[in-house]
């Protein structure tokens, strides 16, 4: 594997330093840095090919709407889809979930149906579905949780019913970082014939995700979590459900035939794609997935388990501080409280020390109120940190201990 | 004192520390010095949500000055709501609305506690001035 240090000067922004001292950038969940080359992705686009995709017959246009094609070409090689029309961009995760929940709706739901997520879900994988059960008068169920954060299975087994019509779960936590058993939900749902969309926004970029094998209905994620720029995302969904689902937007370059009497739409994903679409965005998303393939994921994975092995040994030794979410399979991310100290008290002290975490309830108030809990701080790790960076989050936690008790 | 005379010794104080940290320390000793809410008024009606931590804040007027006392599940944002109550408690209606706090700019409270969304500081000026304007309407 490349070694760290090269790996940290693919980062401009990793060399930086806040209030005089070096950054410790431990919010990645929330959104990951970017390296150099999506930053020259970007000026490259607006400095040489820039013009609107699918459109203009001009030289300019024919360049960029191919850079915009391949992109999609390279997210379905990422994720191994089997066509790249399977694969539609948004402008992230939440705009994927609700896209799939209007049209989903539209298309299957009638009052009484049911919809399954979990407990664990990000509110972004909950309210596009209360939306949905709100306007078809349909039923949302909740996986319960057990106390180390895991999914209770046999209750989603006992869910599952002939008025279940699809199941919408995370591949990994955001606030706790467990992992979720997918291949297990999936495998139930589709005995019964029930679909089931995977939200992949904190899995994506932390190992190898095989749509095919996962064989998932919709898999959907952001290109900011994956080290690509902000506002861009990905449905990838089957193509029996791509041809099926009606648009979700209506505008410019979806369609086949308009006439004010009636407008034909164009095929997916095009039909999926209303409006001028961040397309600078997706190249951009390319630019970063082949980042991560150069580093490899195997690498990747390898390497954060590392950290968050060292992690969690170095902060369980803190006196007093407790962990949320000890699953024995988690990605990178360590949700925790110190003491009795309030979330926001230790954040804004670590910040003063260049360490920069997210504090709250990382939007997913049900999570919290599970554990009792009002938030959590939480360090999100990747591969570009460093144990001398989780050294400093501890020195920096000593530090808010030493202040506020 | 008036309220500027009290903002100037408040600046005075926070100038006397170059590093943020000293600045915490001396927010979180003011915060000691905060007049505690009645736990009874520590209820939904009294909450002042910002983003991350809970404000409590309770107003009482004895139909010329308005007292206030407060508390805070955090310990920075109970500093700094002590900070709002010893520039405006015990003041006239008049007093506060006409207030221009100027001292939270020049302590740097603004660029270092990210107000706007984090601890609800706005939210709580706008809250202690809307019931000095509601205070204000019934004396008359």
């Amino acid at each position: 594997m490349k070694d760290i240090n090269d790996i940290r000067a693919d980062f401009p922004i990793l060399s930086r330093k806040i209030y005089d001292k070096p950054l410790v950038y431990f919010d990645n969940g929330a959104t990951t840095q970017k390296p150099q080359c999506v930053i020259d992705a970007l000026k490259e686009i607006y400095t040489t090919y820039y013009a609107n995709i699918h459109r203009g017959v001009h030289y300019l246009g024919d360049l960029s709407s191919e850079a915009y094609e391949n992109a999609r070409e390279k997210v379905r090689f990422f994720i191994n889809a089997g066509k790249k029309e399977e694969i539609v961009f948004t402008s992230g995760t939440t705009g994927s979930i609700n896209g799939i929940a209007f049209s989903f709706g539209e298309r299957y739901i009638k009052p009484g149906d049911e919809i399954i997520i979990s407990h664990l879900e990000h509110h972004a994988n909950i309210v596009p579905w209360q939306m949905m059960c709100e306007r078809k008068g349909a039923v949302l169920k909740v996986i319960p949780i057990d106390d180390s954060g895991h999914i209770k299975i046999e209750d989603y087994l006992k869910m599952l019913s002939p008025k279940t019509r699809l199941v919408s779960v995370s591949q990994v936590s955001n606030a706790l970082g467990t992992v979720i058993p997918v291949y297990e939900i999936i495998g139930a749902a589709h005995s019964m014939g029930i679909p089931v969309l995977i939200d992949g926004a904190q899995g994506v970029q932390h190992g190898v995700v095989d749509v095919k094998k996962m064989d998932c209905d919709f898999y959907v994620f952001s290109g900011h979590k994956i080290y690509g720029p902000a506002g861009i995302g990905v449905i990838y969904g089957k193509e029996k459900w791509l041809a099926e689902l009606p648009p979700f937007q209506g505008g410019g370059d979806m369609v086949d035939q308009v006439t004010f009497e009636k407008t034909t739409y164009a095929e997916f994903p095009f039909k999926f794609e209303a409006g001028t679409m961040n397309f600078p965005g997706a190249i951009g998303l390319s630019a970063a997935l082949d980042y991560v393939l150069s580093i490899g994921r195997e690498n990747i994975a390898l390497r954060e388990k590392e950290l968050l092995l060292y992690a969690t040994e170095n902060l369980t030794a803190i006196k007093g501080l407790r962990i949320f979410g000890n699953s024995n399979n988690k990605i990178p991310i360590i949700s925790f409280l110190l003491k009795d100290i309030h979330p926001y008290d230790t954040g804004m002290i670590l910040d003063k020390m260049g360490v920069a975490v997210r504090t709250g309830t990382h939007c997913a108030q049900p999570v919290m109120n599970r554990f009792g809990i009002d938030g959590t701080v939480r360090a999100s790790l990747c591969f570009y940190n460093t144990k001398e960076e989780i050294d400093s989050l501890v020195s920096g936690l000593h530090k808010v201990i030493g202040m506020f008790e | 004192m008036t309220i500027d005379d009290i903002q100037d010794k408040i600046i005075d104080e926070f100038s006397m520390f170059d590093d943020w940290m000293d600045k915490y320390n001396l927010l979180i000793d003011i915060g000691k010095d905060l007049p505690v809410i009645d736990p009874k008024f520590k209820v939904k009606d009294f909450l002042i949500e910002g983003c991350q931590s809970k404000v409590w804040l309770h107003p009482d007027f004895d139909g010329k000055l308005i007292t206030f006392t407060a508390d805070s599940d955090a310990i920075i944002t109970r500093g700094i709501v002590a900070l709002l109550i010893k520039v405006l408690s015990n003041r006239t209606p008049e007093e506060i609305i006409s207030s221009d706090l100027y001292f939270i700019e020049k302590i740097g409270l603004r660029q270092n506690l990210s107000p706007t969304r984090s601890n609800g500081l706005l939210s709580m000026v706008r809250q202690i001035k809307l019931y000095a304007m509601a205070f204000n309407a019934i004396k008359k």
